[in-house]
């Protein structure tokens, strides 16, 4: 056999050898188009098929978002923690919950909601809808029984009107209550802030320290891996490595939902969208000051026990978290502008 | 580099003779590389790390429970099914990285 019928042999046998590599090893890549820029604004918000926003459904779940009648007491509303006022949030450390008691986590603001994929900080709820009645329920939270709830609602005619309008012919129930108020949730959307001007192309918008923010954000601090694309979260779960508060338990957080050992102390990222407004930070509220979040991230968290493995020092110098902090305060955009509802009586 | 590729494509040839097969799923801009994967009892699914972050593999299915931990860049875990049923596999770090592995007798 001469050399070049040789090599014609081996070649096809590496050829077939690697055809039958490409069947054995089952790779099937999505197909791959060109990336869009994650800071972009997303052209819609993500709306559920079967609960279209329409200005009915809106102004229904407005009303019932501030509705203290939609609690147990008919004294907390939804907006009683997430208060317009406070950037969707209450300012506290953790929330306060039925009978003034303290609850184990902060407030999450309801800002940008609508883009997030899963709910609540331990992500127990799938959708807006699912999300939307949890609170209300819950014992701690606003204590409320929906069948009683539902009977509230009907005596009142100014609702059930609304909900006709809204949802003709489907009635006033657990679901159409959650429909609403989840459609009003989706218009809670952050406006533009300085940072998105600077990426659009004015670059006076911000200033080079928060330049230089970006850079180590999306660099070395890599903050990036989590806070990522235009709603500056993952909709992951993380445990960064938090101290328990004095006089507060241990929280396992994603883990009561998912018991896989890295969700041990795990929380969802929020959104860093009008960060700045939105202290104290944290699950538990721990931190006050967009600087002692910085350090700890710089620290690489504290408690190593289960920590999340993308988590390490950052030896920051004290100018480049400086930088940081001026760039996630260029995330502050003008606030939502709500006008609060007349409410049925 | 050629050998070594050479090599291991010469094992996966040979494993392809074998009754259980091995598959590989990458992990890649926090996607699966496929969101649906059919295969038989037996065969082996390899997830290989394309990110340049940490990723996990889990699943609570009644089919198949394992959690495979998390592992950074350039690395994989592999994991045989050895029973027939639908296994929904997750990554426990990003919520949106959803496989189903429909393993068939």
């Amino acid at each position: 056999m001469s050399i070049n019928r040789r090599l014609i042999l081996f070649g096809r046998t590496i050829l077939m050898t690697g055809l039958m590599c490409l069947m054995a090893v089952a790779g099937v890549t999505r197909a791959t188009t060109a990336k869009p820029d994650p800071y972009l604004r997303p052209v819609a918000v993500p709306v559920p098929a079967d609960n279209a926003i329409t200005p009915a459904r809106v102004e229904l779940g407005k009303m019932l978002f501030f509705d203290p009648r939609l609690s147990g007491s008919q004294w907390i509303s939804c907006a009683s923690c997430h208060n317009p006022a406070l950037s969707w949030s209450d300012g506290l450390p953790t929330a306060i919950g039925d009978g003034m008691k303290k609850l184990p986590r902060r407030t999450p603001t309801i800002l940008n909601v609508a883009y997030n994929t899963i709910f609540m900080w331990d992500g127990r709820a799938a959708s807006l809808e699912d999300q939307a009645t949890g609170p209300i329920k819950a014992k701690a939270e606003m204590d409320q029984d929906m069948t009683i709830l539902v009977e509230r609602l009907v005596a009142i005619p100014g609702y059930k009107a609304a909900f006709e309008r809204a949802y003709p012919g489907e009635g006033i129930t657990e679901k159409t209550i959650a429909k609403a108020l989840a459609s009003f949730e989706r218009t809670i959307v952050s406006a533009n802030a300085p940072f998105d001007r600077w990426h659009a192309g004015d670059k006076k918008a911000v200033d080079e320290s928060a330049k230089r923010g970006f850079k180590l954000f999306t660099g070395k601090a890599k903050c990036d891996v989590c806070h990522e694309g235009f709603n500056f979260t993952d909709n992951g779960f993380h445990n960064i490595g938090l101290k328990t508060p004095k006089g507060m338990s241990e929280d396992i957080g994603r883990y009561a939902q998912r018991k896989v050992k890295v969700n041990k102390g795990a929380f969802k990222t929020p959104t860093l969208r009008d960060v700045a407004l939105n202290g104290p930070y944290m699950h538990n509220g721990m931190y006050r000051t967009l600087e002692e979040v910085v350090d700890h991230y710089d620290r690489g968290g504290d408690v190593k026990d289960n920590l999340d493995p993308n988590m390490e020092a950052l030896n920051l110098t004290p100018q480049e978290k400086q930088d940081l902090v001026a760039f996630l305060k260029s995330l502050t955009g003008a606030p939502v502008l709500v006008m609060i509802p007349q409410l049925p009586r | 580099m050629f050998l070594r590729n050479l090599f291991g494509c010469l094992l996966l040839a040979v494993a392809l003779n074998a009754t259980a097969a091995e598959f590989r799923v990458d992990q890649k801009d926090k996607q699966f590389s496929v969101s649906h994967l059919k295969i038989k009892a037996g065969d082996t699914v390899n997830f290989v790390n394309n990110d340049p972050f940490f990723h996990n593999v889990f699943s609570l299915s009644d089919a198949k429970t394992f959690d495979l931990g998390s592992y950074p860049q350039g690395q994989g875990r592999t994991i045989t099914f050895n029973n027939p049923g639908v296994v929904e596999v997750e990554c426990a770090i990003h919520s949106q990285m959803k496989l189903v592995v429909e393993v068939e007798k």
